[in-house]
């Protein structure tokens, strides 16, 4: 091993796929073959975490860093002067199996710059998962990235290696698009997702009379979009986020606060801050819609086009809906009950079980873990005092914030400080 | 009446199970449950050891398997927690589990059952952090070595996940705070006890026990851990949160910090 190459290069391939928000390992349950090397953890394991917070659960590379695009949001888009470098695939492979003997890394997570064209830079990326299959026996957690418009024979070749396929979006609206990747053609990204979708259909299908049908990308696919850097409202983004579930039966949709990378007039300029509390309200958003039974259009729609930033978006929708409150915990069906503010699908579970046995006070759910800062407004239990009396929306806010601190309340706040 | 005793068994889960069954079996009416390195008598009551007894501990976990997989996993992680005082409290919890009849629900109202499944729970984080915090070095035996210090005897639990990954290397985990280790021979993991003269911890001096290319891999990963940071995002609050501090030594990452 040439030491100090693979260095250089693993600095420069790390440094640009970071801008990749997806770390996951978690969805495949694929086992250790004939005593091979690796498995997948089926919930998935974040090994460390960097210093910005977020999981390091995969060795997230890129192939190379060449590109023959020129998106202005990409770090690597082709007029950008950058250090360029480009992997060997059996250097790649060396990478993967070393850092994941080691109990470094769950697995590798590959994506590529475009050189010549797509389908030729599919398909190292397909040789490097291949190699390690077949050759190595290596059954940890691969993501393979999808390049758009790559054709459906390398996607169906993709799939029987990868663990999760995935194409970033990158733009929420088509007329983003346009103005930011000239080059690059909704359909190029969707055609892709597309082959993938039907792939899934299929094996499913298949699966289900012969048992023996090879795996196919069991951890489904993801998409990723950036946030604030052409302008969309919260509400383009949810709505293409749940178009994106709904169309091509995503497993996660991303949202990567947009972190300035050029200087460009079409661009946040370098240095202004990255959006983290709206891309953090708009996961709330996700989770809302995808475990806690919350359609889209109840959390934004034309009248609220943007999510608050000072209360959470659950909160804000029972504050513009305090006709549903408040809720009798001990008699509430489920999906009320997911919708009081404060309370968690895990803090619904053990209320469900609880309350078979005793009529549950506030005692009771502190213990369980209920938020009651937020959660006593909207809500009786077995107990004379119940805080709402007869509090509009907007008192109960007034008094949540008071009651509250949040890290990115000086961003936000009204209040001038009297020292600056 | 039955007079109350202390009952005291051997520290291990199969004593504590048979202890459980004898109880039960015994009509005992029981003051308390205490491993025999403890030694605190009670100064008004009798106490009665137990012998270890495979096949009654057995039975019990089969008792409590049958009536709610939920409720063995409660049992027996909570169990490792340690905590002073968890054999009283498992035993209630099991009198409990037993005493209810019809389809198990967990009653979280109740203090016991609410107090079992937070311990648990963080028994279970532990494991899951141990699956992912334990560093392998290459020494020059071709063996993966990791030490690691969990705040809970977590090494029974994460032995399987770690035969069926590394099936292929052998690979030793060794637990310095409680001086014993999991060693994987290609064919199956035994328990194993070290006369370890030094930690090793991930430090920059280093150990002539590891290859030099097994510092190679170690620099690329800290450069990789480093590469991989978004410098305008940084969150050391949330960085912490995910990796606390008591693990940054065992950590090669975090070397240069810890």
């Amino acid at each position: 091993m040439d030491f100090n190459r693979i260095q250089e290069k693993l600095n420069v391939l790390a440094d640009a796929a970071k801008y990749d928000v997806s770390c996951a390992s978690s969805g495949s349950d694929r086992a250790n073959k004939d005593k091979g090397l690796g498995n997948a953890s089926k919930m998935g394991i974040c090994h460390s975490y960097t210093e910005d917070g977020r999981c390091v659960s995969l060795l997230k590379i890129l192939l190379t860093n060449h590109c023959i695009f020129d998106c202005a949001y990409c770090v690597t888009r082709k007029s950008n002067d950058v250090k360029r470098a480009a992997f060997k695939i059996q250097e790649v492979v060396d990478l993967t199996i070393n850092f994941y003997r080691r109990n470094y890394i769950e697995g590798l997570f590959l994506s590529s710059g475009i050189f010549k064209n797509a389908d030729y830079t599919m398909e190292r990326l397909i040789a490097v998962a291949k190699k390690l299959r077949l050759e190595e026996n290596f059954n940890g957690y691969i993501h393979l990235k999808s390049i758009p418009d790559a054709s459906d024979e390398l996607m169906y070749e993709a799939g029987l290696y990868a663990d999760r396929l995935s194409v970033n979006i990158e733009i929420p609206t088509i007329s983003g698009l346009k103005l930011l990747a000239p080059d690059k053609k909704h359909e190029d990204f969707t055609k892709p997702m597309l082959k993938v979708k039907n792939e899934l259909i299929r094996f499913k299908n298949e699966h289900k009379v012969i048992k023996s049908t090879p795996k196919y990308a069991p951890a489904g696919q993801s998409t990723q979009m950036i946030v604030g850097a052409t302008g969309e409202t919260d509400k383009d983004i949810m709505y293409s986020a749940t178009y994106y579930y709904k169309q091509y039966n995503m497993k996660r949709v991303y949202y990567s606060g947009y972190v300035p990378v050029a200087e460009d007039n079409r661009l946040p300029s370098i240095g202004s801050q990255v959006p983290m509390l709206r891309e953090n309200r708009l996961y709330q958003t996700d989770w809302l819609l995808r475990f806690y039974g919350f359609a889209v259009n109840e959390l934004l729609n034309n009248d609220h086009p943007n999510l608050d930033i000072d209360v959470d978006p659950k909160l804000s929708w029972a504050l513009r809906n305090m006709h549903h409150f408040p809720v009798d915990v001990n008699h509430a069906d489920k999906r009320m009950l997911a919708r009081i503010p404060g309370m968690g699908m895990r803090s619904v579970e053990k209320i469900l079980n609880a309350r078979r046995f005793r009529k549950l006070n506030w005692d009771h759910l502190k213990k369980i873990g209920v938020a009651l800062n937020r959660a006593k407004y909207f809500m009786i239990c077995d107990s004379r005092n119940w805080e709402r009396k007869d509090l509009d929306a907007e008192k109960i806010k007034g008094m949540i914030l008071q009651q509250s601190t949040g890290k990115f309340r000086n961003q936000y706040s009204t209040q001038l400080s009297l020292f600056n | 009446m039955n007079p109350s005793k202390t009952l005291i068994y051997d520290g291990s889960f199969n004593g504590f199970l048979t202890t459980v069954f004898v109880a039960f079996e015994e009509r005992i009416e029981v003051m308390d449950i205490q491993r025999n390195t403890q030694g605190q008598n009670g100064l008004f009551s009798e106490t009665e050891t137990v012998f270890t007894n495979v096949e009654k501990a057995k039975r019990v976990w089969n008792g409590i398997r049958n009536t709610s997989h939920n409720a063995i996993t409660n049992v027996y992680f909570a169990f490792l927690s340690e905590t002073d005082g968890i054999e009283l409290m498992l035993y209630t919890y099991i009198q409990k589990l037993m005493a209810t009849k019809g389809p198990k629900q967990m009653d979280y109202s109740d203090g016991i059952v609410l107090r079992i499944s937070q311990l648990a729970r963080s028994v279970g984080r532990e494991k899951h952090r141990m699956e992912a915090f334990v560093r392998f070095q290459l020494t020059k035996d071709d063996i993966y070595f990791a030490n690691i210090e969990p705040d809970f005897d977590v090494l029974p639990l994460i032995s399987k996940h770690f035969r069926s990954r590394y099936a292929d290397q052998q690979w030793l985990i060794y637990d310095v705070k409680r001086k014993y280790g999991i060693y994987y021979n290609l064919e199956h993991v035994e328990l194993i006890s070290l006369n370890l003269k030094e930690v090793h911890f991930n430090k920059i001096h280093k150990s002539d026990a590891f290859l030099n290319e097994e510092y190679d891999y170690q620099t690329l990963w800290n450069d990789y851990f480093k590469s991989t940071n978004i410098k305008s995002r940084i969150n050391r609050k949330l960085h912490t949160q995910h990796v606390p501090k008591r693990y940054w030594k065992y950590l090669s990452e975090k070397k240069e910090t810890a």
